[in-house]
C-alpha cells in the first residue's frame, strides 16, 4: 500500500492521507486531476474493481465532498479518493468511460444531490423520483419533515388530539 | 426468408431486427410497427420486489431494456442524517428485507471502528453464527426461487416451509422473525438460548434432507437444464467491467468472498473453500447457490461446535443516548448470500451520522448489467435471468 500512496503522491499531490485500517486508505485529490487519478489507478495500479462513489453534502462550508472507492481484487487493497466541489456550480467530470455502472451512481447523484456530470449516459433521465420539484432531497437543507408534512399530511377526513386531552375528554 | 420447415428448423427474423445507426445504437422506430414495448413489473409475479423493466421487443426478442426502480424509495440514508446512531439500527435493517442482518453488522462495525471499540470474542461468534443463518434463509428462497421462474414452483414451497424454520430460531434468539436488531454497537444483545443448539441441529438435518430433493428437483431436471444451460451468459471480461460480486462472478471461475480475501469475525478460524462454477450460465449460478448452501449448512455445525459456552456479549459503550462517534470516514464490507455487500460511513463528530451510503450488489447487477444481459433474450426468459442476479430493489434505491 505504501509504494501506492507513494507513487499517487508523486503523481497526482493527494493529500490528507488516513491509513483506516491495514488495506484501506483515504487520500484527498483536487477536483481536475480526479478523474485522471482514477484512470491511472485502473489501468496502471490494478485498482479494477469500483466499489462506489458517493457524496458527502458540508453544508456549513460550501462543498460537496465526492467518494470514490476503487479495490484491487489481486493485492486485496481499497483506495478511496476524496473530491472537493463547490455546491453552487456543482459539476464534475464524468467516469463512465472506466466501468459501465458509473453512469447509474452519476445518475442517483445528478437527482438526489443536484450534481451534474455532462455526458454521462441517461443522467438527466429521472432514477428514483419521478416529477421531482423541491431541492435535490439529499442536500442537507432539504427538510424531509417539512417536505413530508407539507404534502401527505394532514389528509381530509383525518383529525389530530392531543393525547392528554383525548384521555382527559374519554375518562370524564 | 426461406419457408419454416418444421419447428426444428425455426430461424429468428433478422430482418425485423433494428438496424444500427452511425453512432452504434440500434434503429428503434417505435412507429415502423416492428417494435412492441412491454413493461414486466412493477408488481410482476417474476419481479424479485418492486422494479420494473421497460422492454423493447421485435418478435419475441429483447432489443433494448431498461430497469426502473423507485416504487420502494423511502429514503432511509436521509433518514439516518437525523437519527442518533442507535436510532439508525431499526432503520438500517429494512434496506434489505433479504437480509437484514449484513446492515445492523456493518453499520454497528463502522460505529466500533471509527470509535476504537473492540468487541468481545463470544459476540464476535454469535455475530458470525447470525450472518450465517440470514445467508441460510436467503438461499432457502433463492436457490427453489430459480425452479419457480420455470414454474417448478413446489421447490419454493419446500423452501419457504424450512425458511419459516430457520425464522423460528431466529425469533428464539433474537425476539423477532424478518428484522432483529440483534447487533448492537459493542457486541450483540444476548447469549443462545438453552438447547438452541438440539433445535439448530434438527433444522439443518431437514434442510440437508432439502438439498438432497433440490437436487433432483432443478440439477438432474431436463426441463431446468433446457431452460439455463447456455442462457443469461455472463462474460468473464465483464466482471470488473460491470462490477459484478458474489454468486455471479464466482459462477464465472472468479473466486472472490469478502470472507476468505477480508476476513472478519471469525471466519478465519472456519474451515471452507470458496465454491465456484465455470459455464457462467444460470445453470451455473444455481449450482454455485447450491454449493453456498451446503457450505452455510457446514459453517453453521462448526460454528455451533467452537462457539465459547459463556462469555462477555458486549463491550462497554457510551451512553447510546448521547454518543458522539468521532469525526471520521470508512468503508467496511461482509459477503452477503447476494455478494459484496458495504456500508460507507462518515461521522462529523455529532450524534448523528453525517452520511451513511449502502453499497448493494443490485445496485449494479439489476441495472447495468441486467440491461445488458437482455439484450438478444428471449422475453420468456426475462425473469429466470433476473432471478439468477439474485436482485433485491430495495438496496438500490435507500
Amino acid at each position: 500500500m505504501e509504494n501506492i500512496i507513494k507513487d499517487i503522491q508523486n503523481r497526482f499531490e493527494v493529500s490528507d492521507i488516513v491509513n483506516q485500517r491495514d488495506n484501506i486508505t483515504f487520500v484527498t485529490c483536487e477536483k481536475e486531476k480526479t478523474i485522471a487519478l482514477i484512470t491511472h489507478m485502473k489501468k496502471n495500479l490494478g485498482f479494477k474493481h469500483f466499489v462506489l462513489m458517493t457524496a458527502v453534502d458540508w453544508i456549513e462550508d460550501g462543498l460537496f465532498q465526492l467518494t470514490y472507492i476503487l479495490n484491487n481484487p489481486k493485492k486485496k487493497l481499497d483506495v478511496a479518493i476524496r473530491t472537493f466541489i463547490s455546491r453552487e456550480n456543482a459539476t464534475m467530470e464524468t467516469a463512465h468511460k472506466l466501468w459501465k455502472q458509473v453512469s447509474t451512481y452519476q445518475r442517483e447523484l445528478k437527482e438526489m444531490f443536484g450534481i451534474d456530470f455532462p455526458g454521462s449516459p441517461r443522467v438527466n433521465e429521472s432514477f428514483i423520483l419521478e416529477g421531482w420539484n423541491d431541492i435535490p432531497p439529499y442536500r442537507r437543507d432539504f427538510q424531509t419533515k417539512e417536505y413530508a408534512e407539507k404534502t401527505y399530511f394532514p389528509r381530509p377526513g383525518r383529525k389530530t388530539n392531543d393525547p392528554s386531552e383525548y384521555m382527559k375528554k374519554n375518562m370524564s | 426468408m426461406k419457408k419454416q420447415k418444421n419447428i426444428f428448423n425455426w430461424q429468428a427474423d433478422r430482418s425485423k431486427y433494428p438496424e444500427k445507426k452511425k453512432n452504434g445504437k440500434l434503429d428503434i422506430d417505435m412507429s415502423s410497427g416492428k417494435f412492441v414495448k412491454l413493461w414486466q413489473g412493477p408488481n410482476h409475479p417474476g419481479i424479485t420486489g418492486n422494479m420494473s423493466l421497460e422492454l423493447t421487443i421485435s418478435g419475441d426478442e429483447v432489443v433494448e431494456a431498461k430497469t426502473h426502480v423507485g416504487y420502494l424509495h423511502r429514503g432511509f440514508e436521509k433518514l439516518m442524517e437525523r437519527r442518533l446512531w442507535i436510532q439508525c439500527f431499526p432503520t438500517c435493517v429494512r434496506m434489505c428485507v433479504a437480509e437484514p442482518d449484513y446492515n445492523e453488522y456493518l453499520l454497528a462495525k463502522s460505529a466500533e471502528e471509527l470509535s476504537g471499540i473492540e468487541i468481545p470474542e463470544m459476540a464476535e461468534w454469535l455475530r458470525t453464527l447470525v450472518l450465517e443463518m440470514a445467508r441460510l434463509q436467503s438461499l432457502l428462497r433463492t436457490v427453489p426461487g430459480q425452479a419457480g421462474t420455470l414454474s417448478l414452483g413446489v421447490g419454493v414451497q419446500w423452501g419457504v416451509y424450512l425458511r419459516d424454520l430457520v425464522l423460528d430460531l431466529f425469533e428464539e434468539l433474537t425476539g423477532g422473525r424478518v428484522y432483529h436488531m440483534y447487533i448492537i454497537p459493542g457486541g450483540v444483545r444476548g447469549l443462545l438460548p438453552d438447547g438452541f443448539k438440539k433445535r439448530m441441529e434438527e433444522v439443518l438435518k431437514k434442510i440437508d434432507e432439502f438439498v438432497k430433493n433440490i437436487e433432483n428437483l432443478m440439477f438432474n431436471n431436463i426441463v431446468f437444464k433446457k431452460r439455463t444451460i447456455g442462457v443469461g451468459y455472463i462474460k468473464p471480461s465483464w466482471i470488473d467491467k460491470y462490477g459484478i460480486v458474489g454468486p455471479n462472478a464466482r459462477a464465472a471461475g472468479f473466486k472472490r468472498d469478502v470472507r476468505k480475501d477480508y476476513p472478519y469475525l471469525k471466519y478465519n478460524e472456519l474451515d471452507f473453500e470458496v465454491t465456484s462454477e465455470k459455464d457462467s450460465d444460470i445453470f451455473a449460478r444455481s449450482m454455485v447457490r447450491k454449493k453456498e448452501l451446503i457450505m452455510t449448512i457446514d459453517l453453521i455445525r462448526q460454528i455451533m461446535a467452537k462457539m465459547p459456552k459463556k462469555g462477555d456479549i458486549k463491550a462497554p459503550t457510551p451512553n447510546v443516548l448521547h454518543w458522539k462517534i468521532p469525526k471520521g470516514e470508512t468503508y467496511v464490507r461482509s459477503e452477503s448470500s447476494r455478494g459484496e455487500y458495504g456500508f460507507y460511513t462518515v461521522s462529523d463528530g455529532s450524534k448523528t451520522p453525517r452520511r451513511i451510503n449502502l453499497r448493494g450488489p443490485s445496485y449494479t447487477h439489476a441495472i447495468s448489467l441486467l440491461e445488458r444481459m437482455l439484450v438478444n433474450a428471449n422475453i420468456a426468459d426475462v425473469h429466470s435471468i433476473m432471478v439468477s442476479l439474485q436482485t433485491c430493489p430495495p438496496e438500490i434505491e435507500r
